[in-house]
């Protein structure tokens, strides 16, 4: 590293020590670059393959406020992709080329979303359960260090709590309802659970990006950390459902002030990150087909755009002549 | 215009929305593109929340109790007033903007009507409400309309066809049945047919811009507002009703 | 980049009568007209907005990060510019 880098590294360091923002234009390692466009990228994946599992319930929506409801949240999802994708664009790439790579299998995305969606009551639990366990996660965020995902991260965090709001409301109606409703509750509860832990990744000593993302405080808490936060918080909130958590290990322990929960299935967790989930196909296909099945339209619209500006461009100089 | 045929007319101006916003709604996840995504969740938010609105007054005037979802979720589809302009397929993006266009012109003039009535003023403020929101339809499905026609070969190809394909249902938007010339004696509807110059001036107008051709007025299918529907809203409307009518008891 | 990409549009919005345009993102549009419409639902979907910009990102010129120093630290020794350097009295602190 020539004398001039070390001196902009050491800055940058001093900056991010001093909790600064560090904005599109600053200098930055090339691999804080990659970090953030490889982070960012998969949280931006995330929000718009996590439209699917959800939007598989918008047309049959048991009453109107319900449908207008999960609209509501599913257009959120995509606000938020979208606000990342802007985000990762500072970075100097651009959406095609991530999207891309989310297309090709090269990109990951959140592994929750490869899961399915079989009753109504399972938006009741993504909305608490999933979108609960990334508050957890997006909070620290609006305080990372790069300035446009911090910002993004803000905007996110407001919309957000109104998606775990309607997913708990909904349940608390199924789990106070019918018999039908209660165990359409509570068999949502048991497939979404685990996965819902998993959500937080492996433990960090498992996890290869943590610590140097700790350091450039991208990431504030450790995995570990905000799982344990998270059981914390919802396990009493499955009690005032009058539901079950499906884990016979669950205990509270007076002596650490925590939830001890049972083992986690890695496994299970590994083999859907690499594609053997029960959604995985589906989700990828769904995407690449609207992408590809959308070429037409988009391209139809770069046309009109350049054809239009030609047009004003002939007669201005019409005019001018 | 008997109670029976003022319940029907605001069942009718529900019905095309609640079926246009469905069809809306099979798009969220799969459009061309993010920022179009959104804008077409928008367009069918804004539909179901018409829908909402109509069906609430509806169910007031008929006085029998049924609420928004009741009327919602426990018709059959031949008691579905809709035009069977909505409950055509999405097929691709550009027979699904040809059809929002070619309604959102008609919606616009019969909501500037029934915002401005005073036989119904509750309706009337459900549709002044619902003026905005379809004047933004109407910017966007138009410009939509004109970036196609006016885009590259295929797209203009696409949606030369999809014109043909759809302009054989926007006869029965002007054509009045017995509720329709009801509600128009009383004041409640417009005349339907006198806003069929308009809109051909209006919509003509767009598809000018957009390089394509006005198709020519041959046979009209009709039979939505009696009823008599086309395949399709049989299995829109199953979908749609399922839980309600699968668990009867519960409330959501 | 593909010609067939759409370019990127930042996007300002004046949430309130009497604030200025404040910068909220950006976003992917053929033209303007759809920026503006775009930018509506993306960013005013809670009431937030009175007006919107879009303005073509490549049409924005920043200042260089290397030039802040240069371009800003000036101002810094400049207290006199701020009111709170002025002690007054009491009965005309107001001012």
């Amino acid at each position: 590293m020539s004398p001039v880098e070390m001196n902009l590294e050491a800055r940058f360091e001093a900056y991010v020590a001093e909790d600064k923002k560090i904005e599109p234009k600053d200098w930055m390692p090339d691999a804080y670059r990659k970090t953030l466009i490889r982070q960012i990228s998969q949280h931006a994946h995330s929000e718009i393959v996590g439209m699917l599992p959800e939007g598989n319930w918008i047309t049959r929506a048991p009453s109107l406020k319900r449908k207008a409801i999960l609209l509501a949240k599913v257009q959120d999802e995509a606000g938020h992709g979208l606000y990342l994708y802007s985000a990762c664009e500072t970075l100097g790439v651009s959406r095609d080329e991530v999207l891309n790579d989310l297309h090709s299998g090269k990109a990951k995305y959140s592994s929750i979303f490869n899961y399915p969606t079989l009753n109504w009551a399972d938006i009741g639990a993504v909305g608490w359960l999933v979108d609960g366990a990334a508050i957890m996660n997006q909070v620290p965020l609006c305080k990372c260090s790069y300035g446009p995902y911090a910002r993004a991260m803000v905007r996110v965090c407001k919309e957000e709590s109104f998606h775990q709001r309607q997913g708990f409301q909904i349940m608390l109606t199924m789990a106070e309802g019918t018999p039908d409703q209660k165990a359409m509750a509570q068999d949502a509860l048991n497939r979404w659970w685990w996965p819902a832990l998993m959500m937080f990744g492996p433990s960090d000593a498992d996890s290869p990006h943590s610590a140097q993302s700790m350091k450039w405080n991208i990431k504030r808490f450790s995995n570990d950390e905000l799982r344990q936060k998270f059981v914390d918080m919802t396990v009493p909130q499955a009690e005032l459902l009058g539901l079950t958590v499906p884990d016979p290990d669950l205990r509270w322990n007076e002596a650490r002030g925590h939830y001890d929960f049972g083992p986690i299935d890695w496994e299970e967790f590994f083999q859907v990150i690499q594609g053997n989930g029960p959604c995985n196909k589906e989700r990828l296909d769904a995407r690449r087909t609207a992408h590809e099945r959308g070429a037409w339209v988009r391209d139809a619209a770069a046309a009109h755009a350049k054809k239009s500006a030609a047009r004003r461009a002939n007669t201005s100089e019409t005019h001018a002549a | 215009m008997t109670p029976e045929q003022h319940f029907q007319a605001i069942l009718r101006v529900g019905d095309d929305a609640l079926v246009l916003g469905q069809r809306l709604s099979e798009w969220c996840g799969h459009g061309p593109v993010l920022e179009e995504d959104i804008a077409l969740t928008n367009i069918a938010l804004d539909l179901i929340g018409q829908a909402r609105g109509a069906y609430t007054r509806a169910g007031s005037l008929e006085g029998k109790g049924r609420d928004e979802d009741q009327l919602a979720y426990f018709r059959t589809d031949r008691e579905f007033q809709n035009v069977l302009l909505v409950e055509r397929p999405n097929g691709h993006f550009g027979d699904t903007i040809v059809r929002q266009m070619l309604f959102d012109a008609f919606s616009l003039a019969r909501l500037e009507w029934l915002a401005q009535q005073t036989v119904d003023l509750e309706l009337a403020a459900v549709a002044a409400k619902a003026v905005k929101e379809v004047r933004y339809h109407w910017s966007h499905s138009s410009q939509w309309v004109v970036r196609l026609g006016d885009g590259t070969d295929e797209s203009h190809a696409k949606v030369q066809q999809s014109l043909e394909d759809l302009w054989p249902f926007t006869g029965e938007l002007f054509t009045s049945d017995d509720v329709d010339r009801a509600a128009a004696a009383a004041g409640l509807f417009p005349v339907l047919e006198d806003l069929q110059a308009p809109w051909v001036d209006r919509v003509k107008a767009v598809l000018d811009e957009a390089g394509l051709n006005t198709p020519e007025n041959g046979w009209m299918q009709r039979g939505g507002k009696q009823g008599i529907h086309s395949e399709h809203l049989g299995y829109m409307l199953a979908e749609m009703q399922v839980l309600p009518r699968t668990y009867p008891d519960a409330t959501w | 980049m593909s010609s067939h990409e759409w370019p990127l549009w930042e996007i300002f919005v004046r949430s309130r009568q009497g604030l200025g345009h404040k910068h909220v993102g950006s976003l992917h549009a053929a033209d303007a007209e759809m920026a503006i419409s775009n930018a509506r639902d993306v960013y005013t979907r809670r009431q937030e907005g009175v007006s919107i910009w879009v303005v073509p990102a490549a049409a924005i010129t920043a200042s260089s990060p290397d030039d802040k120093d240069a371009l800003f630290d000036p101002a810094n020794d400049k207290v006199y510019r701020h009111p709170t350097f002025y002690q007054l009295p009491d009965e005309v602190n107001h001012m």
